[in-house]
């Protein structure tokens, strides 16, 4: 309805919370009921004694959009802290893909040279077919899945991102 | 006693005992017997048996909204836990503290697709504020307490307790409510001081202020109501209402300007339109107090009170966002206040005064009296005059035109006695809400304002009513309409009346007497006050049938889409104002 909204922007948000049954469902379902975008979603236990677990999202939006969608993940039970990182200060983002490639002769060859170039494992290979492992930032994923398409990619397997503060500072 | 542990429905009483629960409203059924069974033989908690769950939802919410305490819902699995959701949804956008305990199917069944089962967390995870599976008797009893604290606490909501059979079968231990602050729950109550002389110093500086206060002041308690009528008076400034916040502030205090919004007063819109700064407390900005969002008080800075933080800069960016309860906050400011050296004079709000008294002139709840047919606005004014005297007065209501006219017309001077389904919109919620006032206040006069389609919807709690001698007077506007529905139609249909025309209505005299109540009716304005008087006087149910004029539209409006100094006054202004198409498709 404004006549001129302020631009989207992308956002990586991480959210602390109590890893109990249901937890990841009131997060999905926050987003879907309110229609956030999700752009990509990790989740792993990152504490066992507290039994605490760690949600990172990229999801974008304007900038009021984006405080709602904090304030809304703040307000669930079972959330211990919300932060985002993209506002928050400089942060590190990672994310692992596994590719597979098919082929043979020169672009088999090819594509083992470009992915020594981004040092990509290899992690499992056949008379046909390379798995290459590739960690970096979504953009590096991006670029190497980009040179692999036209050497026989047949298959992709992403992570999503997973993101923590530079320097001292944590959550 | 013997020494062997308490099983799960023992821990569950036992908590809820100690959480201060003395009634309960519920639906028996198999997965919940072993509850029911405890329930039996004990002393402590009464149980009220409501004829439908959503019935039970609803006399807990007025239970809890008339009481401040938690209002308890006791249903079984499957079907009781889903008609149990329609309540759910309603309290949480009202912010009322409701506990539900669901029973559910053993452990070892879930997810087998079982005999009454449901998902039952699954279903009510976007409903609720909070919902549990307890898959351990010893889990119950800090699970309980737990539940009755995010009810009640921060910005108040039902929470779900899904309880399977045999853990409320199996043995645990029991544990007392502990003071222990909640691990990744604590919500703020005192704002930011920072925050709070900022506004301070807004307010110094106002000349066309507006006091804009909601539901959170009711929810915080009678002392923020105490608080916000003192605030208002200190600082002269005029204040208005929402909806959910009627009571919140003497209706009879010059100061108010009445309520806001879609069918709120003309001096309140407009002024909510032209001021300079406006205080927004424990109101959430909804889109019936909004009107079209761009043209919303476009000139004014804002400052936002509230508990809930999503609630700051949700549909309007606000200048300053105080999170915290409205009582800790008005106390701060009221501090501020009094310490300030130079405050807003008089002299210098009189033009403003001046402004809001010619927007006053406009009458804008005015109708036109008939001798021969009951206005329904005529009716409401009445019901008010006549229930005046009472010591305890309080109105419930269900979802429509006679909902606007009992905010527009019936006082409130006290919070936590005006009860009505604001964000949901429920129709069919009044007369078990009338009922749960009734179980929590047994000797107020409670009265539920209806209109004949709404009350259709729970009308099987006349049994309940029954059964309990609740002496709770319903007081239908019977337009033979479903009125609201056929008010948009003729504003934005072209009167095309599709679907709203209620046929077959019952006989609710004789509707009434075969639920062991009293049935009343008027035709004729004449008979009214008569109807009413009889009504009050009798000491039973009563259901009081008002024949209505079938033609009348709630006004003032904004229609959907307009900018608050937009409104329609009456009948007469519709001709000349065409409807928006970007506001058609808005409900």
């Amino acid at each position: 309805m404004t006549p001129q909204s302020p631009p989207e922007r992308k956002h990586t948000i991480s959210v602390l919370v109590d890893n109990e049954a249901g937890v990841l469902a009131r997060v999905v379902g926050l987003f879907a009921g309110r229609g956030y975008n999700i752009e990509s979603l990790t989740v792993a236990v990152v504490d066992t004694k507290k039994s605490l677990s760690r949600i990172t999202i990229v999801t974008s939006g304007t900038p009021m959009i984006i405080e709602q969608i904090k304030a809304q993940l703040d307000r669930l039970v079972p959330v211990y802290k919300v932060s985002d990182l993209t506002t928050e200060g400089p942060h590190v983002e990672r994310e692992l893909a596994l590719v597979k490639v098919c082929g043979k002769g020169e672009k088999r060859v090819e594509s083992l040279r470009i992915a020594n170039i981004f040092r990509a494992h290899v992690v499992d290979s056949a008379h046909n077919s390379f798995i290459f492992e590739i960690v970096g930032s979504p953009e590096k994923l991006d670029a190497f899945i980009d040179l692999m398409e036209p050497l026989g990619l047949v298959e992709i397997s992403r992570t999503g991102v997973v993101a923590i503060a530079r320097g001292t500072k944590t959550i | 006693m013997s020494t062997e542990k308490p099983i799960g429905a023992q821990i569950l009483l036992q908590a809820l005992k100690d959480q201060g629960v003395d009634v309960i409203f519920g639906y028996p059924g198999g997965a919940v017997l072993p509850i029911y069974d405890e329930l039996y033989k004990q002393n402590h908690i009464r149980h009220i048996l409501v004829r439908h769950e959503q019935g039970a939802t609803h006399a807990a919410e007025g239970y809890a909204r008339s009481t401040g305490k938690v209002g308890v819902v006791l249903v079984t699995s499957g079907p009781g836990a889903t008609n149990a959701v329609t309540g759910l949804t309603d309290a949480l956008m009202d912010s009322v503290p409701i506990v539900c305990i669901c029973g559910q199917v053993p452990t070892h069944l879930i997810g087998n697709d079982a005999f009454q089962e449901a998902d039952t967390t699954g279903i009510t995870r976007p409903c609720t504020k909070h919902n549990y599976l307890v898959k351990d008797a010893n889990d119950l009893a800090r699970t309980v307490h737990e539940a009755f604290h995010v009810a009640r606490s921060g910005r108040p909501g039902p929470v779900v307790i899904d309880l399977p059979k045999d853990v409320a079968m199996g043995q645990g231990t029991y544990v007392p409510p502990a003071a222990a602050p909640h691990k990744s729950y604590n919500p703020r109550r005192k704002g930011d001081p920072a925050l709070i002389r900022q506004a301070v110093k807004m307010l110094s500086t106002a000349r066309r202020p507006i006091i804009y206060a909601g539901g959170g002041v009711i929810n915080s308690g009678p002392k923020a109501s105490k608080l916000l009528t003192e605030f208002v008076r200190m600082t002269g400034f005029p204040c208005t209402l929402t909806l959910m916040g009627l009571g919140a502030f003497p209706a009879t205090d010059k100061q108010f300007l009445g309520m806001v919004g879609m069918h709120g007063s003309y001096e309140a819109n407009n002024a909510m339109h032209d001021c300079d700064l406006m205080i927004a407390i424990g109101s959430r900005f909804d889109d019936r107090v909004t009107g079209r969002l761009n043209v919303f008080s476009p000139n004014s800075r804002k400052i936002h009170i509230d508990i809930d933080p999503s609630s700051i800069n949700k549909n309007v960016p606000v200048d300053l966002g105080i999170v915290g309860d409205a009582s800790e906050i008005l106390t701060s400011i009221i501090r501020g206040y009094k310490a300030l050296n130079k405050k807003p004079s008089t002299r210098n709000l009189a033009p403003w005064w001046k402004s809001i008294d010619k927007w006053r002139e406009k009458k804008s709840l005015s109708f036109k009296t008939s001798k021969s047919i009951i206005k329904p606005q005529y009716a409401i004014q009445r019901l008010f005059e006549l229930t005046r005297n009472h010591k305890e007065v309080f109105v419930t209501t269900e979802v429509g035109q006679h909902q606007m006219w009992a905010a527009q017309h019936f006082g409130f001077d006290k919070p936590q006695h005006w009860l009505t389904s604001g964000g949901l919109g429920t129709m069919g919620y009044g007369l078990p809400a009338a009922m749960g006032v009734q179980v929590a206040h047994p000797n107020a006069l409670v009265i539920d304002i209806a209109g004949e389609a709404s009350i259709l919807m729970n009308i099987q709690e006349m049994a309940t009513v029954a059964q309990y001698r609740l002496p709770v007077k319903v007081f239908i506007l019977n337009n033979q309409y479903m009125g609201m529905v056929r008010q948009w139609q003729e504003l934005m249909h072209g009167g095309r009346y599709a679907e709203s025309y209620m046929e077959s209505l019952p006989d609710f005299a004789k509707l009434a007497e075969s639920f062991g109540a009293v049935g009343l009716r008027a035709t004729q304005p004449e008979e009214l006050d008569d109807v009413i008087m009889e009504m009050l006087a009798v000491d039973k149910a009563v259901i009081a049938d008002i024949a209505v004029d079938p033609k009348e539209n709630v006004f003032p409006m904004i229609p959907s889409g307009a900018a608050h100094n937009d409104m329609l006054l009456g009948p007469d202004d519709e001709a000349d104002k065409s409807f928006a198409e970007e506001g058609m498709v808005l409900v």
